[in-house]
């Protein structure tokens, strides 16, 4: 027996297609975004920024949920939650 | 079907990014910090005209020359002096002060005790974190009993000052404790003491891996934030006197005094002048 309902505008609502922006040349590798995400989307980048520490970077396969506790938990103000809008074409 | 990116990046308006990356410390919190706080004036819709930051010298003090407002870099420890004249002299403006411990309750401690006394109509934001960072990490008053620092290489024997029971005792209005991890409750308790009259505080407190936390056993900011999860509980009304930090001990956080007082300008009547 479940115990939890379904929300009744399931079908209507949609949760939002929101992505993670990392400015790299300010990223000090800190890694509190990575540590403290709840879903896991960041990680260590691949390669190193120009003042040798390795930024955090985005997981594209990972769906971010925009809670926005890596935006404010970054000490350099460099990571932003972006939301992609999805319009109607111009016909 | 075309895609469009909203960006939802408003800090880099109030901070000047010429000066960016800023000189802390990776894993330092003071960022984190000064980011709640202009949250707060930015959700609290002040006129960033208005609003003039203050801080002394130290590496949190750093800050006013990072954001965009009238912002003024004292000497060491009388910052709350030159905060007390600036508001003296132009009661319109909100005066936040923004320092670190070693500024605000060491080399300054007295000026603290008597602005909080006086009930200036002053916001302090202390950022704790437990010695003085910037000139190599020495031991400071706030610094837990038994920690090792470079001038306390076998631990420090010294019982250590707790920032919100000296604010209570001394007559602050408003005083609340939080850590670098409690971000949305921080952003909360800054909006809240921005609108009290009168002295009120914000403890945050802040990792500070390079110089303290690599001699007690938390060599990154992240394990410090690691044992703030673990290990701080959050009381609001708790009595200010009976919380102060231990080495890797607990850390109660909460607003602990929420009062009413007449404060400095309204006792000397700067309210009904006209100017």
């Amino acid at each position: 027996m479940n115990y939890w309902r379904k929300p009744l505008d399931r079908d209507k609502v949609k949760p939002g297609d929101f992505e993670v922006h990392i400015l790299k040349d300010r990223c000090k590798g800190c890694r509190f975004c990575i540590d403290f995400c709840p879903r896991q989307v960041l990680r260590d980048s691949d390669d190193l920024n120009t003042k040798g520490y390795r930024p955090a970077a985005a997981d594209p396969a990972k769906q971010c949920i925009n809670c926005g506790f890596c935006v404010i938990v970054c000490p350099e103000f460099a990571v932003s939650v972006a939301m992609r809008l999805e319009k109607e074409p111009n016909v | 079907m075309t895609i469009e990116i909203a960006n939802t990046k408003v800090i880099d308006q109030y901070i000047r990014q010429d000066r960016m990356p800023h000189i802390w410390c990776p894993g330092c919190g003071i960022g984190t910090v000064l980011h709640a706080l202009i949250r707060s004036l930015v959700k609290g819709g002040y006129d960033m005209d208005k609003v003039a930051m203050v801080s002394g010298i130290g590496c949190t003090a750093r800050a006013a020359g990072y954001v965009k407002m009238d912002s003024f870099h004292t000497t060491h420890g009388r910052a709350l002096p030159f905060a007390t004249g600036l508001k003296l002299a132009n009661p319109d403006l909100k005066v936040i002060l923004f320092s670190g411990d070693g500024d605000l309750v060491s080399i300054g401690g007295n000026h603290f005790i008597h602005a909080a006394r006086r009930n200036m109509d002053i916001t302090v934001i202390c950022v704790n974190n437990f010695n003085y960072g910037m000139t190599g990490g020495q031991m400071g008053p706030t610094t837990p009993t038994g920690a090792r620092t470079s001038t306390s290489r076998s631990g420090n024997y010294e019982p250590s000052f707790s920032i919100p029971a000296l604010a209570a005792a001394s007559g602050a209005v408003y005083v609340a404790r939080w850590t670098c991890l409690h971000l949305r409750q921080l952003e909360n308790s800054i909006s809240e003491a921005l609108t009290r009259k009168g002295f009120s505080l914000v403890e945050a407190i802040s990792p500070c891996p390079t110089v303290y936390g690599r001699l007690n056993k938390q060599p990154t900011g992240l394990d410090q934030m690691k044992y703030y999860q673990t290990a701080s509980s959050v009381e609001n009304g708790a009595d200010p006197m009976k919380v102060g930090i231990e080495l890797n001990g607990k850390i109660t956080c909460g607003k602990f005094v929420d009062i009413e007082r007449p404060s400095y300008l309204e006792m000397a009547g700067f309210d009904k002048e006209t100017r």
